[in-house]
């Protein structure tokens, strides 16, 4: 079985993002990019499943401009086989996103598409599904445990209250969700070997696929910075000040 | 120093790698001799490993720079694309009261080092990323995130680099995604870790390297970086003082400049050798902007960076023994920063080069040490430029910073750095302070959130990434000892000099006083590895990677 992972380039998730001084939307020029979490965590999941058997090979897949070979490389110095960057400087939506791996799938035929439930910087959560529901194939989202057994997957999913386990048939969407593993480290010498697994770049606009934007942005601002707190002397003075300033007591 | 900090990393085999050279930092020194050794040799095997998450994530610096040594390293650099796009345009050195400001006129004649005419206002972090691209054009192999843990000696030569564990847990045992450091095996090792740097500090004592150097003296220098309305900014404009906020026997002064789309660089460098334990650079460096003389730079800005490193200011007098069989020292590692200029820089990366050529001269021979180094140095500009600026430093600790600025002027305008006698630095950083009973306490004004802030507030714009579950990389040799000494003599000084609130006093439920660290908030700058009365503590490389992440402009 082949797996296809798809990464996401983001801003990283130590950087505290930015409004740009023009207010169109968050800083990225100049700031560290890197892997998206969640995908990072999709991709261990796939190279554990190729360590056990149970996958043959994981590629990896990034949609975005140039400077997305980087996530690309860094996919590969975690383990993932080879590369494909859809290459465009376009702003993406979940739909024009899913639809390129759409194309992608359709040419690579996987067994598993294995993938973060969302990136950092948009937060849509919504391209695996759309995804899956592109594909006609069945999706196991929020991931916490996976196992794979004789053609189908065995889910477990993080839901409000508990644990929901599906059982997929695979080809299969998965989406990762935060506790389903603790992703590896590149080595040095893996990092080495990345630089010279291949990458293969396809241009979206040769995919033929309407990736154009279904939103606009209308306006991007920071929340309202905190006003310092006070400290009360009396349960009289906190109960009047909660029914007076804050409104909150009748 | 190849055994290892903690037992579970001795338990671990260690896989090898093999390069001609492996050089420990990747600031300005470390790039420029990455690049100027393939320069020389285009097939030599030359590894930077940067303990930051990427080049430029730990880089703090004013920065004016000289581009000397670049032109001399890349002659081509503008065509390359250097980010050194704000020549300077209007410069002050102002001498401050508390409320008034007094220019030192005619600038260029009577402080002839303080001429910045033909710098550049730069970001060193985008400088440094630039360079980094340029040496792997060159064929340098960079790898970022991974830390120089120990020097690895065999038969007394330094062999090569031990990088550091990643995956031990708070205490030291290995997680699932464990992976040990590798020794990365060199002909020649290259410590370029700037100020402070932790190999370059084994190597120093382990080789006896300052036993004919005066001790280094340091100081620590806090920046912001600030993005105002477009109307009051002023590419080139450069201001430096000194005088108010601190008394006349602590060095140091403030820095502010107008670069980029934008940007104000805001800084102030508080020398490590002061003496009331009582002083807070970071507060020092906050109500400086309050004055009068600075405060409508920051008109209708916002603050976006912050950040902190100690440099080296001790000069010529402080350099230790540059070379040690199987490695050299570079730049602020080894102290070339020339400090009556505040310019590192192009010092760095002038050693980094004739560095890189004692080097590769010794690669050819079986010399295990690199021993033209010091020669080259000393028939370089670099060498005379030290010389010359020698006295400065030392004679405002010997007589103060008036009295001082004084001398400097007539050692530079009469003597022209050429006076025959040298003055000393009589003493390392951690011997100065009096106790707290005998110093005045200073009265700091609450941060108001707009123009000044609180450490908490400003670490956040460091960008810090340190996973909680690491062992601590701050260590008290012996916790003891900090009772004894820094709280019950000094009043514990570190909660004021640590920039970053990583040091705090507190009081067990039983009344015992301990220090917490808050290891997750250092931003390694070094200071406490420097300042502590005792030298208690000390700075270990965290996982790789951990730390600030500076962004572009800072």
């Amino acid at each position: 079985m082949k797996v296809l992972v798809p990464v996401k380039r983001v801003v990283d998730y130590n950087i505290k993002p930015r409004v740009a001084a023009d207010g169109s939307g968050v800083e990225t020029q100049g700031v560290k990019m890197s892997m998206n979490p969640f995908d990072e965590i999709a991709l261990e999941e796939a190279l554990r499943l190729r360590e056990k058997g149970h996958a043959q090979e994981v590629v990896a897949v990034s949609i975005g401009p140039q400077a997305a070979q980087d996530t690309l490389r860094t996919a590969m110095a975690m383990g993932a086989d080879r590369a494909i960057l859809i290459r465009t400087d376009a702003e993406l939506e979940p739909l024009a996103v899913a639809k390129l791996l759409q194309a992608v799938v359709e040419r690579e035929q996987p067994g598993l598409v294995s993938m973060g439930k969302q990136a950092i910087d948009d937060d849509m959560n919504a391209t695996g599904q759309i995804l899956a529901a592109k594909l006609g194939w069945p999706q196991g989202t929020f991931a916490s445990e996976v196992i794979v057994d004789n053609g189908s997957a065995i889910v477990s999913r993080e839901i409000d209250g508990g644990v929901e386990v599906v059982s997929l048939t695979l080809p299969a969407v998965i989406t990762a969700d935060l506790r389903l593993n603790e992703p590896r480290y590149a080595s040095l010498p893996n990092i080495m070997k990345a630089r010279k697994k291949p990458l293969e770049t396809i241009e979206a606009d040769s995919l033929d696929v309407d990736i154009a934007p279904r939103l606009k942005v209308v306006s991007v601002s920071e929340p309202p910075a905190r006003e310092a707190g006070v400290i009360v002397k009396s349960v009289e003075e906190l109960v009047n000040k909660l029914k007076t300033e804050a409104k909150v007591l009748p | 120093m190849t055994q290892s900090p903690n037992d579970a990393q001795n338990a671990v085999e260690r896989e090898e790698m093999a390069f001609d050279v492996v050089i420990v930092g990747g600031g300005p020194a470390g790039l420029a001799a990455a690049i100027r050794l393939r320069q020389k040799n285009p097939t030599l095997g030359v590894c930077v490993l940067e303990k930051g998450s990427e080049i430029g994530a730990h880089i703090v610096s004013g920065a004016v720079i000289e581009p000397k040594a670049l032109t001399e390293l890349l002659p081509d650099w503008k065509e390359r694309g250097a980010p050194l796009n704000t020549p300077v345009s209007e410069e002050k050195l102002l001498y401050l009261t508390k409320q008034g400001s007094i220019p030192v006129p005619a600038l260029h004649l009577l402080m002839p080092q303080m001429d910045n005419r033909g710098n550049y206002v730069v970001s060193l972090g985008d400088l440094c990323r630039w360079l980094g691209q340029q040496a792997e054009l060159f064929g340098v192999e960079i790898y970022p995130g991974f830390t120089g843990a120990q020097l690895h000696i065999e038969d007394g030569c330094v062999c090569g680099v031990v990088t550091g564990d990643m995956g031990v847990d708070r205490d030291g045992n290995h997680k699932s995604e464990f992976m040990p450091g590798m020794i990365l095996r060199a002909r020649q090792v290259i410590l370029a870790e700037g100020a402070r740097g932790s190999l370059s500090h084994d190597a120093i004592n382990h080789y006896k390297l300052r036993e004919n150097a005066d001790p280094q003296t340091y100081g620590l220098g806090i920046k912001e970086v600030w993005e105002i309305p477009k109307e009051n900014h002023r590419p080139g404009f450069v201001q430096h003082s000194f005088g108010w906020p601190l008394d006349n026997h602590t060095y140091g002064g403030a820095f502010l400049y107008h670069f980029g789309e934008n940007l104000v660089s805001y800084g102030f460098v508080t020398a490590l050798d002061y003496s009331n334990p009582w002083l807070s650079p970071f507060e020092e460096m906050q109500r400086t902007k309050q004055h009068p003389a600075f405060r409508p730079h920051f008109e209708g800005g916002r603050r976006i960076i912050y950040g902190a490193r100690a440099l080296s200011e001790g000069g010529f007098q402080s350099l230790p023994k540059l070379t040690f069989p199987g490695g050299v020292l570079t730049g602020d590692c080894a102290g070339f920063l020339n400090m009556p200029k505040i310019k590192g820089t192009h010092t760095a990366l002038k050693s980094g080069m004739i560095a890189a050529d004692a080097v590769s001269e010794a690669l050819r021979s079986t010399n295990p040490e690199a021993q033209t180094y010091q020669e080259r140095l000393q028939n370089s500009w670099l060498w005379s430029e030290l010389y010359e600026a020698r006295n400065i430093r030392p004679s405002f600790s010997k007589w103060g910073m008036q009295l001082g600025a004084l001398y400097s002027g007539i050692d530079s305008m009469v003597f022209r750095g050429k006076a025959p006698w040298t003055l000393r630095h009589p003493h390392a950083d951690n011997q100065t302070l009096i106790p707290a009973k005998e110093a005045p306490k200073i009265d700091y004004p609450k941060p108001d959130g707009t123009l000044t802030f609180d450490r908490t507030s400003s670490v956040y714009l460091s960008n810090l990434s340190h996973d909680d579950n690491q062992p601590v990389h701050l260590k008290l040799r012996d916790p003891a000892l900090w009772n004894e000494v820094n709280e019950a003599r000094f009043s514990s000084p570190e909660s004021r000099y640590c920039p970053a609130g990583v040091y705090e006093a507190n009081t067990r439920d039983n009344g015992e006083k301990y220090l917490q660290i808050n290891a997750q908030n250092c931003v390694h700058c070094k200071s406490c590895d420097i300042k502590d009365p005792t030298q208690n503590i000390r700075w270990c490389p965290p996982e790789g990677g951990s730390g600030p992440n500076y962004p572009s402009g800072m």
